[in-house]
C-alpha cells in the first residue's frame, strides 16, 4: 500500500504528476510517527498498486491552465487501457493476463482472496511536535517565522478565552446557545493560516477559529450571538451561525455535511474562473455518516474540483462515540476509496496542521484535485450548552485531554523555546483578552435589536408586494397596540 | 457517466426541431388567422423546444449559466431538453452527473453561492425529494439566514406530476409542497410561450426558481408569435394568464390541467356556461389579485389541479378568495385534484385517480346550481 509522505521542502521526495514517472520510482514507503520506516511487508492489498492507476492520468493532457478542462478525461476510461498497457508492471502472482473491463484493465489471480476489512496497522498520524512540544524531526521556523508563530499561538489563546466566556455567558443566561471549540484551537488557527484569504471557507459550525484568523473581530462575533442590529446575519439566526462574505467565510448552516457537496459547488466555480484559490470544507466525524460526504467526495474526485476536505476527528458526536459512527480506520481511509489524495494528520499539533493544509492547498490548485485531510483530535468541550458529556463518557478523559493533550499548551511550549513567548506576554496577552470579550459582550447587549423591516427582508432578492402588505398591516396593529411590542425592538 | 457510449443525435421529429435550435434561421411569417390570445400567429413550436431554445439562448448570453443533472449531456436530456446543448457549450456548461441527487444538487448550490447559475435538472421532481434539503434548507433560506450575504440565483426543473403509465412514486405533484415554502419561486408552464418566457425569466431570477414541467406537455405544440421567438422575451413571475375570457365560472388551472380546463370551457359553451379560464402559471408568488378579479366578475371558481387534494394548490385559492372575495361568491368553491391515493399503474385505475374532462365540467355545473343527476348522466 502506497502512502504519501513528506518531509521537508528540502527533501521533497513526493511525486509531481506533470513531470511522469515510472511505477518503479514512485514505490512510497511507510513510515511511523516517528519517521522510522516500517516493513513493507503490508498485508494483502489485492487491488493493483496505487501508482498505476495514477499514472494512467498523468500523461499531461490534464493541465489546470487549458481549457476545456476535463472533456479529455471523459473517455478515460475506454482509452485507460491504452495506458496502462504501455505503463504498468504485471506483478501479480501467477497469471500475467489481463482482461479489459470498463475502467481499465484488471490482472487476473487465481488466489480467492477477500480484502480484510481493516489493515492490521492503521494508517499513521502526522505529526511535527512531540506533546512536550519538541520537534521531532525538523524544526519547521522556515515555513513558520515568529511573526506567523506568535500570530498563531495569540489566537489560539484568544479563541479559548473568547469560547469559555462566551460559553458563561450563555449559562448566565445573556445568549440563548453557544457551541465551543475547545481542544480544537490547532486545527482551527494552524489550518486558517495555511489558507490565503482568497479561499473559500465552508464551515460545520465549529471553526470560528477559522474566522477569528482571518480578522472578524471579538465584537462581531458577541453582535452575532446576540443577534442585534449591526450582526452580519440581521438577527435571523441563532448564535455561532456566522457568515462574512467579505472574509470569504459562508454563513453557518446547521444541517450536517450540507456544506460538503455545496463545497464542491463553489471549488467548481473557481475552477471555471480559473482562479489561484480553493475551497476549505470542514466537518466533524458524524458527518462522514451523512449522504452529503459520499456524494460531495465522489463528486469532488469526478470533477477534479480544487477542495481541501478537513475532517476533524474529534471522537464524538454528541453521545455518539466513533465506534458507533462507522467501523473504517477514520475517515482518512475512505479517500483512496473515491480516488481522493489523503491524510491523516495529529490535529492538537500546530505545526503538523499547517504544514499538511499549505501542501494540500498547492495540491489542490496546482493539479486541481480535492484532497482529503483527517485532523485527529478530542472534543474536550460539551458538544454544546444544550449538552452535559459528563453523562456519556468519564470526566476523567475529558480531564486528560484538558490538560496533557492540550494544543494550545504544546504549541506554547515550542514557541517559548524559540524565545518567541514568555510567561510575561502571557499574562498580559489573557488579560487583555478577557477584557476585550468581556467589553464586546457588554457592548453588543446593549445595540437595538434589529428593526422590523429586517423580518421581511432578503426572502427573495426584492420585497415581493404580499410581504410588503404584511409589513404594513403588522405596523398598523403596532400603533394601534404598542403596548403589547417590546421596547427594544426599532420598528 | 463517463464511458457512456455516445448517442445518435438523430434530427428525428418535426423539421421545426432542427430549426428551433439554429438562431440564425429566420422566421417565416405564415398568414395564418391570428389566433387568439396571441398578437399574431405564424409557427408552432413544442414545448420541448421552447424549453431547449429558452436554455440555448440563456446559456449564450451569460457565461455564468450552466445545466447540471443526469443525462443531459451526451445521452441530450432524459427527455431530449438539453439535445445540443453539449455539443455547442461543451462539458464544463453541460454536466453528466453520477446518480446523485443530493450530490449535484448540493453542488449546485454551492456553485450559486460563489457566483454561478446553475440550472439543475431533475429527470423528475420525484427525484427531487432526495435533495429537499439542499432546496428547502439551503437554496430557499440562505438570502434570508445570511441577511443577503448569499444568494442563490439556481434553477430546480424537470417533469412534474403524472405522465403515463409510471406508477406512484413517478407521478406525484410537488407543487403545493415546493409552493409552501418561503424563499422560493414555484412555476408551472403550460404552453410553449409559458416554457419560454417562463424558464427565460427564472434563469435570469436572483432567487431560486423551481420550474415544474410536465411529461405529457413536451411533444404538444403551440403557436408562438414573433415576439415569443426573440431572445429577449420572457414572461413576468407571478402573473397568471386569462386564456379564455368568461363571465359564469372561473375555472383556474396549471400545467397539462390548463389544457384540460380549456377543453372543458368549450363542452361548457355548447351548454350555455360562458367559463373563464385562468392559467396561473406561477403557484409562488400566487397571482391572488387575477384570480380574486376573475372572481368577482364570475362569482364561482373551480380549482384544478392534478395533484393530492389534502393542502393542495386549491385549498389556498379557495382561502384566498375566501379572504378577499367571500361577498362575491355566489357558490362554494369546486376543488378538482387528483385522488387520494398513491398513483397506481393500471391504465384504468390511472384514468380514475386523475382528473378528467368531465369531471371539470360537472364541477363547474354544480358551481353553476346545473348539476345534472349522477344517475342521468351519460
Amino acid at each position: 500500500m502506497a502512502a504519501w509522505f513528506r518531509r521537508t521542502r528540502a527533501v521533497a521526495h513526493y511525486l509531481r504528476r506533470n513531470n511522469g514517472c515510472t511505477p518503479s520510482s514512485s514505490r512510497g514507503i511507510l513510515v511511523d510517527c516517528q519517521g522510522m520506516p516500517v516493513p513493507a511487508a503490508v498485508p494483502m492489498p489485492v487491488v493493483q498498486p496505487l501508482e498505476s492507476v495514477w499514472i494512467g492520468r498523468a500523461t499531461g493532457r490534464i493541465s489546470p491552465t487549458r481549457f476545456p478542462i476535463f472533456s479529455a478525461m471523459r473517455f478515460e476510461s475506454t482509452r485507460a487501457e491504452k495506458h496502462l498497457e504501455s505503463l504498468q508492471e504485471v506483478e501479480d502472482d501467477d497469471d500475467a493476463q489481463v482482461l479489459d473491463f470498463p475502467g481499465g484493465k484488471v490482472t487476473f489471480t487465481s488466489k480467492m482472496q477477500f480484502i480484510p476489512e481493516s489493515s492490521e496497522k492503521r494508517v499513521p498520524c502526522y505529526r511535527v511536535l512531540d506533546d512536550y512540544g519538541q520537534p521531532t524531526e525538523y524544526d519547521f521556523s522556515d515555513q513558520v517565522n515568529e511573526e506567523l508563530a506568535v500570530k498563531m499561538y495569540t489566537d489560539m489563546v484568544t479563541l479559548q478565552i473568547m469560547d469559555a466566556i462566551f460559553y458563561e455567558a450563555q449559562r448566565q443566561g445573556r445568549i440563548s446557545f453557544y457551541l465551543t471549540s475547545m481542544g480544537e484551537e490547532a486545527i482551527n488557527i494552524a489550518s486558517a493560516a495555511a489558507l490565503t484569504d482568497d479561499d473559500v471557507v465552508l464551515p460545520q459550525y465549529r471553526e470560528q477559529g477559522v474566522l477569528l484568523w482571518r480578522g472578524f473581530t471579538l465584537q462581531e462575533f458577541a453582535n452575532q450571538c446576540f443577534g442585534n442590529k449591526v450582526d452580519y446575519g440581521k438577527g435571523r439566526q441563532m448564535p455561532i451561525h456566522y457568515g462574512s462574505n467579505k472574509h470569504n467565510y459562508f454563513t453557518v448552516s446547521s444541517p450536517i455535511a450540507t456544506q460538503i457537496p455545496q463545497a464542491v459547488g463553489a471549488a467548481y466555480s473557481l475552477k471555471m474562473d480559473k482562479k489561484s484559490a480553493c475551497v476549505a470544507a470542514y466537518f466533524g466525524d458524524g458527518s462522514t455518516s451523512e449522504g452529503d460526504f459520499h456524494a460531495g467526495l465522489n463528486f469532488a474526485a469526478v470533477m477534479e474540483a480544487p477542495v481541501i476536505f478537513i475532517c476533524r476527528n474529534n471522537g464524538w458526536a454528541i453521545s455518539t462515540h466513533i465506534r458507533e459512527q462507522f467501523r473504517s480506520d477514520g475517515i482518512v481511509v475512505r479517500g483512496q476509496a473515491y480516488g481522493i489524495r489523503s491524510i491523516r494528520v495529529d490535529g492538537n499539533d500546530a505545526l503538523a496542521v499547517y504544514s499538511a493544509v499549505r501542501e494540500a492547498r498547492e495540491m489542490a490548485i496546482k493539479d486541481q484535485m480535492p484532497i482529503l485531510i483527517e485532523v485527529l483530535t478530542y472534543r474536550v468541550g460539551h458538544h454544546s450548552t444544550s449538552d452535559d458529556s459528563t453523562k456519556y463518557r468519564p470526566m476523567d478523559e475529558i480531564e486528560h485531554w484538558k490538560m496533557l493533550r492540550n494544543p494550545v499548551n504544546r504549541f506554547r511550549k515550542w514557541v517559548e523555546r524559540k524565545m518567541w513567548w514568555d510567561d510575561k506576554r502571557e499574562v498580559e496577552l489573557r488579560n487583555n483578552i478577557r477584557n476585550q470579550v468581556l467589553q464586546a459582550i457588554q457592548t453588543a447587549e446593549k445595540y437595538e435589536k434589529p428593526p422590523l423591516s429586517d423580518l421581511f427582508r432578503d426572502v427573495y432578492d426584492a420585497l415581493p408586494s404580499n410581504l410588503h402588505e404584511q409589513e404594513s398591516q403588522l405596523r398598523e396593529t403596532i400603533k394601534r397596540h404598542p403596548k403589547d411590542y417590546p421596547l427594544d425592538v426599532p420598528v | 457517466m463517463l464511458g457512456v457510449v455516445r448517442q445518435k443525435v438523430g434530427t428525428g421529429g418535426s423539421p421545426l426541431t432542427v430549426a428551433i435550435l439554429g438562431k440564425t434561421l429566420p422566421f417565416l411569417r405564415a398568414a395564418a388567422t391570428p389566433l387568439r390570445s396571441y398578437s399574431s400567429a405564424a409557427k408552432e413550436m413544442t414545448v420541448r423546444d421552447a424549453l431547449n431554445s429558452a436554455l440555448d439562448e440563456e446559456m449564450s448570453a451569460d457565461p455564468r449559466v450552466f445545466l447540471m443533472g443526469e443525462e443531459v449531456g451526451e445521452y441530450q436530456g432524459a427527455y431530449k431538453i438539453s439535445k445540443g446543448l453539449l455539443d455547442k457549450y461543451g462539458p464544463d456548461r453541460v454536466i453528466d452527473t453520477p446518480i446523485t441527487e443530493a450530490g449535484f444538487t448540493g453542488i449546485g448550490v454551492g456553485a450559486a453561492y460563489h457566483g454561478l447559475k446553475p440550472v439543475i435538472e431533475f429527470m423528475t421532481f420525484n427525484f427531487s425529494m432526495q435533495a429537499i434539503d439542499h432546496i428547502i434548507n439551503s437554496a430557499a433560506k440562505s438570502n434570508y439566514m445570511s441577511a443577503g450575504q448569499l444568494s442563490v440565483p439556481i434553477v430546480f426543473r424537470g417533469p412534474n406530476g403524472a405522465a403515463a403509465g409510471v406508477g406512484a412514486q413517478h407521478s406525484q405533484c410537488y407543487a403545493a409542497w415546493y409552493a409552501s415554502c418561503p424563499g422560493l419561486k414555484v412555476l408551472t408552464p403550460y404552453s410553449s410561450e409559458d416554457a419560454r418566457g417562463l424558464l427565460k425569466a427564472a434563469i435570469r431570477d436572483p432567487d431560486p426558481v423551481v420550474f415544474l414541467e410536465n411529461e405529457l406537455l413536451y411533444g404538444e405544440s403551440f403557436p408562438v408569435s414573433a415576439e415569443v421567438l426573440d431572445s429577449s422575451f420572457s414572461l413576468p413571475i407571478g402573473k397568471a394568464k386569462i386564456e379564455k375570457e368568461g363571465k359564469d365560472v372561473t375555472i383556474t388551472a396549471f400545467s397539462k390541467m390548463v389544457g384540460l380546463a380549456l377543453e372543458a370551457a368549450d363542452i361548457l359553451a355548447k351548454e350555455g356556461i360562458n367559463a373563464e379560464v385562468i392559467n396561473l402559471r406561477s403557484i409562488r408568488p400566487l397571482d391572488r389579485a387575477t384570480i380574486n378579479a376573475s372572481v368577482q366578475k364570475t362569482n364561482r371558481l373551480v380549482t384544478v389541479e392534478e395533484g393530492f387534494p389534502q393542502h393542495g394548490i386549491g385549498a389556498e385559492i379557495c382561502t384566498s378568495v375566501i379572504e378577499e372575495s367571500f361577498g362575491y361568491l355566489d357558490a362554494p368553491v369546486e376543488r378538482i385534484a387528483g385522488a387520494d391515493v398513491p398513483m397506481p399503474y393500471a391504465a384504468n385505475l390511472e384514468r380514475l385517480a386523475v382528473p378528467q374532462v368531465e369531471d371539470i365540467v360537472r364541477a363547474a355545473k354544480r358551481a353553476c346550481y346545473r348539476s345534472v343527476p349522477m344517475a342521468v348522466a351519460a
